[in-house]
């Protein structure tokens, strides 16, 4: 290679009105925010909630959270035009520092499956601590058979699977997806080495 | 005929592990488990997109995008550099998005309690498309040194955070400039995090062709995301 890759490091604890400022109250505009579909975007709208937790269980106040999905009918987003067109971004930031349970949390659509794989939403997650990005995937608990058969998923150890899967919870106000990433520990999320 | 379909791996002799322990934070938050490999035909997703309207003409020119009364305190400074892939070719059209302390080393983010002045008419956050020769270009002011808690008498080296993703959702970079010379930078466990052989990627150079005589120095940081391989298409 004609150039090495410039290296990652940490993404600090201050990136919020940088990063996310809108979320934080900054007088700055965001140009990704944690409101992936609007009102009027295709499919079953869906909220996904999670913490970051560290080695302790501590849930982490200054992670960074973004997420790349395919919208309802499985299609990935690929220009403004057609986000702007479908209510449906595609793509989402939100840091865990702005909300009292120290969560991140998305208003999104399901989405639908894609180039053989089960539908999924892949997700990075940064912070203070961390000195490159992870990456790592969330799996949706009512697919069951699509998940058996995802190549990705399939390629995890069995016992470290469950890792990856959200909680589904059916709470009055619509379908809540509940994923917890636990940096380390017994519990430690499977990461990708994407 | 061929088609991108191989993103270049993340190198790891280029990176920081996950857990470095001068570094104390990543102790209980750095991955500890192996990284499961992505098949790779899973591993190409495009890069998020935005309407560029979200990009204002003056969002890069931090001594005026949050001017109150006045201009910013400091030393006024241009930052200008390429963004690339590994085959060195430019990667266009791409967004660049930074944040830094002010002059005095304060952050204006509510949880940096460092006992310096906030400027108020300093925000510190910019952001900028590359041309189409993947060039991009910041005005601001030279961020100063600031104490943190991971070690008595820790300092931070002046930095510039940087984010981009370049054309792929893997491509993704999060980093911090330096600026050359910088004695703080032998002491600093986040820098020296980095590979020995990969850390002068990180600290920007002095370039007086960028400079802007009567006004302001300019900087030179060239960023290298990882590149697409391209594979022949099966007959």
């Amino acid at each position: 290679m004609a150039h090495g890759q410039t290296p990652s490091q940490t993404v600090g604890p201050y990136f919020a009105y940088g990063l996310t400022p809108e979320q934080y109250g900054y007088a700055y505009g965001s140009v990704f925010g944690p409101v992936l579909a609007r009102p009027h975007a295709h499919g079953a709208h869906i909220r996904i909630i999670g913490q970051v937790l560290d080695g302790e269980g501590t849930p982490i106040d200054d992670a960074l959270v973004e997420i790349l999905h395919a919208d309802a009918a499985g299609r990935y987003v690929t220009s403004a035009a057609q986000a702007e067109a479908d209510g449906f971004a595609g793509f989402g930031r939100c840091g865990t520092g702005a909300s009292a349970h120290r969560e991140f949390v998305f208003d999104t659509v399901k989405p639908g499956a894609a180039d053989g794989e089960a539908p999924h939403v892949d997700v990075i997650v940064t912070m203070r601590g961390l000195l490159s990005h992870a990456f790592t995937r969330l799996y949706f608990p009512d697919e069951a058979q699509a998940n058996a058969r995802d190549p990705l998923l399939q390629a995890v150890p069995a016992a470290r699977r469950d890792t990856l899967v959200a909680r589904r919870l059916d709470l009055p106000g619509g379908v809540v997806y509940r994923f917890d990433i636990h940096m380390q520990g017994a519990r430690e999320t499977v990461f990708l080495d994407l | 005929m061929s088609t991108p379909t191989r993103l270049d791996p993340r190198d790891w002799s280029s990176h920081s592990p996950y857990v470095h322990p001068p570094y104390r934070s990543t102790v209980l938050r750095g991955p500890t488990k192996p990284l499961v490999p992505v098949p790779a035909a899973l591993a190409v997703r495009g890069a998020p997109v935005y309407g560029h309207d979200r990009i204002a003409p003056i969002d890069h020119d931090l001594t005026r995008n949050a001017v109150r009364n006045g201009a910013p305190l400091g030393e006024r400074i241009i930052v200008t550099g390429r963004v690339l892939d590994e085959g060195g070719r430019p990667v266009p059209h791409t967004l660049v998005e930074i944040w830094q302390a002010n002059a005095a080393g304060r952050y204006i983010h509510k949880v940096d309690q460092h006992d310096a002045p906030i400027d108020p008419n300093f925000l510190g956050a910019g952001r900028c498309l590359t041309d189409a020769d993947g060039r991009y270009r910041f005005l601001t002011v030279k961020p100063g040194a600031y104490p943190w808690g991971n070690h008595p008498n820790a300092w931070r080296p002046n930095h510039i955070h940087f984010s981009l993703f370049g054309q792929w959702f893997a491509s993704r970079l999060v980093t911090q400039m330096y600026f050359p010379g910088d004695p703080l930078l032998a002491l600093d466990p986040i820098f020296q995090g980095t590979p020995a052989g990969a850390r002068d990627r990180l600290v920007s150079r002095l370039d007086l062709d960028v400079t802007e005589a009567g006004f302001a120095l300019g900087y030179v940081f060239d960023i290298v995301l990882r590149g697409a391989r391209s594979t022949p298409m099966e007959a």
